[in-house]
């Protein structure tokens, strides 16, 4: 399949390739089954240079984009979801620092985390502010050149095995959204703890854990802009990482796709490969479509930032929410291609299921995006 | 004269063989489409190499890894590869006149093309060729560098630029040696994991010109390289005959299972 | 597939490229290729006589392959109608002498010394070369052992002369009475036949198992005078061990730990390869290795997709073995698996694809599903009656 990728581009792709199939598929239902954090493949990833993907170039980066990011998570997700999980999550926790940070802030943090050597984790969501993260109230006050954070974060992806963590606080109650304040937190601060490790429907390799703020002194050269900039720190994130999670879902979806795929043309029924009946070629017409659609829309929207344009709300949302909801269409489709078999856990189908459904939940619940491109549409027009 | 330590990292293009098709009418190989792939052993090779070098780095000091291998001109390819892998440099050694080497004439074309590098002090091969597997280009080319060789190593226990401590395993034994450098190792899959290609890696590979060393170059008279060079030659190349013809045990899995059963049973095997 | 074969007009004209990989001599369809003849040779060699086996042993205990060399050695000599020696460097080697003079060795060379208490590789190839160069032997052969695949390389090395290692066949040319040494070569379904040419003496190695040992009548236990009773054909090396440097320091040995397998063991190996599909269905390879009291093995696919752990490998990259009986289960046959089993007594191949080519190498070869057929036979060997 030729998508015109440069010779880098391809390398990427290649790199990625041989970590699946050499470190991921044979290892990936038992990290599975036992929820077990995959840290040999994260740092293999972090030695393959893939993390520099993210940081510019002056930080240890490749100078590359959101594409070349797309194109790692994509193929990793083929792999396993809690692998690319745990990449993009970790881009995630270390992407504000790059849009929001100080000269200082990025010469001290993003070397080691372009290296591979540490990564990072994002901490927004808590037991009371998921969609309405305005109401998040995690308290950062104010104590001489030190900020005191009192509070607690809920699922944090790569919690526990992240060292540095971007941590939402309100700084000025009162002001809701514009209240609220970004921090580097690292992992080993006084009054910083991990709460218990979440046992999950999917993605269970990766490691989500509540955070827990006890009188945790961070220095205030620590925080990433200025008080009340920590609302628009997230959103340009999520601007930038919200492809990312749409190639997560082509990933998987291309997985279950294949897998359905080489099983209808190897399982015979009434004495032919079921991959002759038009109930199942429909099926997976339909599939095989909304894949290429899904995986057109994230790197149509990859582009679109990496060419400087301001305003992608819109587009990165739409590619959030699309890719993810192909990718759960696309699972549940495959295990019904499968039939029994799809369902029993010797067959990696019903994992890809399981894994699939939090993209249409994390980094901001489908139905947010909806409200975040309908928003977008009314006030800027359809282009 | 500057303090680097210089690891040696000789390599080898053979064919990959893991997909194997025998023409059903003249019951032999086809070869047709078979691609040229890096030798496998050599791979754990060049990951040591790099493990080696940034073990010494870790202590503070220099060190480098030249990949060299003697072959024909798409050899490179793999040069390329191991520079993907960690290799600071390559060295292609090609010539006419390499051709139709024995171990004896390979392993004098390396210890030729090695007197030309300074400062090396460790040289590590793969511990067989998927092709030839003789093992032998590794303790013949020690002999001829008069270094010692350790072959079959499962781990590089220590080093430094003065010593290596190198743990091998004989057939039922472990035997840990001690020996001064420059010295030569060969290692098998038990050594190491061999990591994945870095993206600068890869685009270094893409990007190095590889230097080509003739025999000139290396100053080894063309009688003394090749098949003039050798003191073993081939004299037949031909496919085994069978002189047995398979019986086939036909039916479906009881008949099956069940004759089988009775041929276990005739040879006393149950 | 090195591009060395350029067709101007008919002609085909071979260039930079070649490397005697011999691909072409299957792809002419002219069959006008051909890598043969025995070159003229350019040195007189006569002064060179005798067939001389390098007997390894370690601490006292000799390898088996030693034996099943003098067995080939003692062929080799009876056709060239000469003598057949043993060179035995060793430690403490009392005990093994009257099992060697059962092969028919002509005349037995000892050093016997604590320098050759360890397997150390200067100082054993430092006496191998100070008796290849007093008794000038002919051809010199050892076995393939780990210990061997580095010692007979330097000794080739210091004396100046070729060797061909893992030969599987050994004959000498009735007309120019040298030494053929044959082997499988280039991964291929192809074997070579490789002569030393120019040089002396034509040394070869063979890996274990890969001869037969000749069937022998039992040594005498009686020990205690071996050295008496052979006297007459055991001559000790003079040397002096001060002389014998050595570049190694052995730090320390241990013998490998019970957890590894050893297939040459057995009588019977039942072999798993990629047809096994995952690493718990090795279990019913098992159940059937178990029930007929052998091991389980398998092929290079299956232990790199780590459904089994590396001592089961068979193969030329794992271990060579030729037990009684090979049953080879969902293996395709590639060269490499072929040249770790091929010399076992029977094969029995159980594949679902009828053109696996481990059916031409097998006496019994099965086309079908082999989780169908092994519970099945399982089930009739624990029953113990057949149902017909």
């Amino acid at each position: 399949m030729h998508y015109f990728l440069s010779e880098e581009q391809q390398m990427i792709v290649d790199i990625c390739r041989q970590i699946v199939e050499e470190r991921i598929v044979p290892v990936r239902a038992e990290l599975d089954e036992k929820s077990i954090f995959p840290k040999d493949i994260i740092d293999e990833i972090g030695k393959s240079d893939l993390f520099r993907l993210f940081i510019p170039e002056a930080y240890g980066g490749m100078g590359t984009g959101i594409f070349e990011v797309c194109l790692a998570t994509e193929e990793l997700s083929r792999g396993c979801l809690s692998v690319a999980t745990s990449y993009a999550a970790s881009g995630l926790g270390f992407i504000p620092i790059i849009v929001m940070g100080s000269e200082e802030q990025k010469q001290k943090y993003l070397p080691e985390l372009a290296e591979g050597k540490k990564i990072a984790a994002f901490g927004l969501t808590e037991p009371e502010a998921g969609s309405d993260a305005g109401s998040i109230r995690t308290r950062a006050a104010k104590d001489g050149d030190f900020y005191i954070l009192n509070g607690t974060k809920q699922w944090i992806t790569n919690g526990g095995e992240a060292d540095i963590y971007t941590i939402f606080a309100v700084t000025n109650p009162g002001r809701g959204a514009r209240g609220v304040s970004a921090f580097i937190v690292e992992k080993g601060t006084e009054g910083f703890e991990f709460g218990k490790k979440e046992d999950k429907l999917g993605i269970r390799a990766s490691a989500t854990r509540e955070l827990i703020f006890t009188d945790c002194k961070i220095p205030s050269q620590n925080m990433l802009g200025s008080e009340g900039m920590g609302f628009i720190t997230a959103m340009r994130t999520f601007d930038q990482s919200r492809p990312a999670v749409g190639a997560q879902g082509v990933g998987v979806a291309q997985a279950a796709l294949e897998v359905a795929l080489d099983y209808a043309k190897v399982r015979k029924q009434f004495g032919v490969p079921i991959s002759s009946f038009q109930a199942i070629q429909h099926m997976l017409a339909d599939m095989a479509t909304q894949v290429e659609a899904a995986r057109s829309l994230v790197y149509h929207a990859a582009k679109v930032i990496d060419s400087g344009e301001k305003n992608v709300a819109k587009l990165s949302a739409m590619s959030k929410m699309y890719a993810s909801d192909v990718a759960m269409k696309v699972t549940i489709d495959a295990i019904q291609v499968l039939g029994g078999y799809g369902y029993m856990k010797e067959y990696p189908v019903e994992k890809m299921m399981r894994d699939a459904k939090i993209l249409q939940i994390y980094e901001g619940t489908n139905q947010i995006q909806r409200n975040v491109i309908a928003l977008e549409l009314i006030k800027r027009g359809v282009l | 004269m500057e303090n680097i330590f210089r690891i040696i990292v000789c390599i080898k293009q053979v064919p990959g063989t893991t997909e194997i098709k025998i023409n059903p009418q003249t019951n032999t190989l086809v070869r047709e489409g078979i691609e040229t792939v890096i030798n496998p052993f050599d791979t754990y090779a060049i990951e040591e190499g790099v493990r080696v070098k940034e073990r010494i780095q870790q202590s503070g000091e220099a060190a480098e890894v030249t990949a060299i291998t003697m072959g024909p001109p798409q050899s490179e390819s793999i040069l390329r590869e191991a520079i993907a892998l960690g290799a600071d440099k390559a060295i292609l050694l090609s010539d006419r006149a390499f051709a139709g080497a024995d171990t004896w004439a390979t392993a004098l074309t390396l210890k030729k093309a090695v007197k030309k590098i300074e400062g090396w002090r460790l040289i590590i091969l793969g511990k067989q060729t998927l092709d030839g597997d003789t093992g032998q280009v590794g303790p013949e080319l020690a002999h001829m560098l008069n270094i010692p060789f350790i072959g079959y190593a499962s781990s590089i226990e220590e080093i430094s630029f003065q010593k290596i401590t190198v743990k091998r395993l004989a057939e039922d034994r472990y035997e840990t040696f001690e020996v001064r450098l420059p010295a030569a190792v060969s290692v098998g899959k038990d050594i190491n994991i061999p990591r994945v290609p870095s993206l600068r890696g890869k685009l270094k590979a893409k990007n190095e010109t590889i230097p080509v060393w003739r025999a000139v170059d290396v100053e080894l008279d063309e009688k003394d390289a090749g098949l003039p060079g050798s003191y073993t030659q081939v004299i037949k190349i031909f496919t085994p005959k069978h002189t047995y013809e398979v019986k086939m045990i036909e039916g479906g899995p009881d008949e099956q299972a069940d004759e089988l059963f009775k041929k276990l049973k005739q040879l006393s095997i149950v | 597939m090195y591009d060395a074969i350029e067709i101007t007009g008919k002609l085909a004209r071979i260039n930079d490229n070649c490397i005697f990989c011999g691909a072409c001599i299957d792809a002419c369809k002219f069959k006008s290729i051909e890598i043969t003849g025995i070159p003229e040779q350019d040195f007189d060699f006569s002064g060179y006589e005798g067939v001389m086996v390098f007997i390894e042993q370690h601490q006292g205990s000799v390898a088996e392959v030693s034996y099943e060399l003098l067995s080939e050695g003692r062929k080799l000599a009876d056709t060239l109608g000469t003598k057949l020696y043993g060179i035995l460097p060793g430690y403490d080697l009392k005990e093994r002498i009257a099992d060697i003079f059962c092969y028919g060795i002509d005349r037995l060379y000892i050093a016997e010394n604590e320098i050759f208490k360890n397997n150390i590789d200067d100082i054993y190839s430092k006496i191998l070369v100070q008796a290849i160069n007093r008794y000038r032997p002919d051809i010199f052969l050892g076995g393939a052992t780990s210990f061997g695949r580095t010692l007979l390389p330097k000794v080739a090395a210091i004396i100046k002369t070729g060797l061909t290692a893992d030969c599987t066949e050994l004959s000498i040319d009735p007309d120019k009475k040298i030494l053929l040494q044959t082997r499988p070569t280039f991964g291929g379904n192809i074997l070579a036949t490789i002569i030393t040419r120019n040089a002396r003496p034509q040394m070869a190695t063979v890996r274990p198992h890969v001869m037969a040992k000749a069937a022998i009548n039992q040594p005498d236990n009686n020990r205690t005078d071996n050295y008496l009773k052979y006297a007459g054909k055991i001559e000790f090396l003079k040397f002096d061990p001060l002389n014998f440097k050595t570049k190694y320091k052995l730090l320390s040995q241990e013998k490998e730990s019970g957890q590894s397998i050893n297939l040459t063991d057995y009588d019977v190996i039942v072999s798993g390869g990629r047809g096994i599909g995952g690493p718990d269905n090795f279990a019913l390879i098992k159940e059937l290795a178990d029930v007929l009291g052998g091991v389980v093995g398998a092929s290079r696919a299956a232990v790199d997709s780590n459904w089994i752990s590396y001592p089961h490998q068979v193969g030329q990259t794992g271990k060579t073995v030729n037990p009684k009986v090979y049953i080879a289960c969902g293996i395709s046959g590639a060269i490499q698996h072929l040249a770790g089993m091929q010399t076992s007594d029977i094969v029995i191949a159980i594949n679902k694809d009828p053109y696996a080519p481990i059916f031409k190498i097998a006496n019994y070869g099965l086309v079908g599903d082999l989780f169908e057929i092994i519970p099945r036979l399982i089930k009739k060997i624990k029953s113990g009656k057949s149902s017909i």
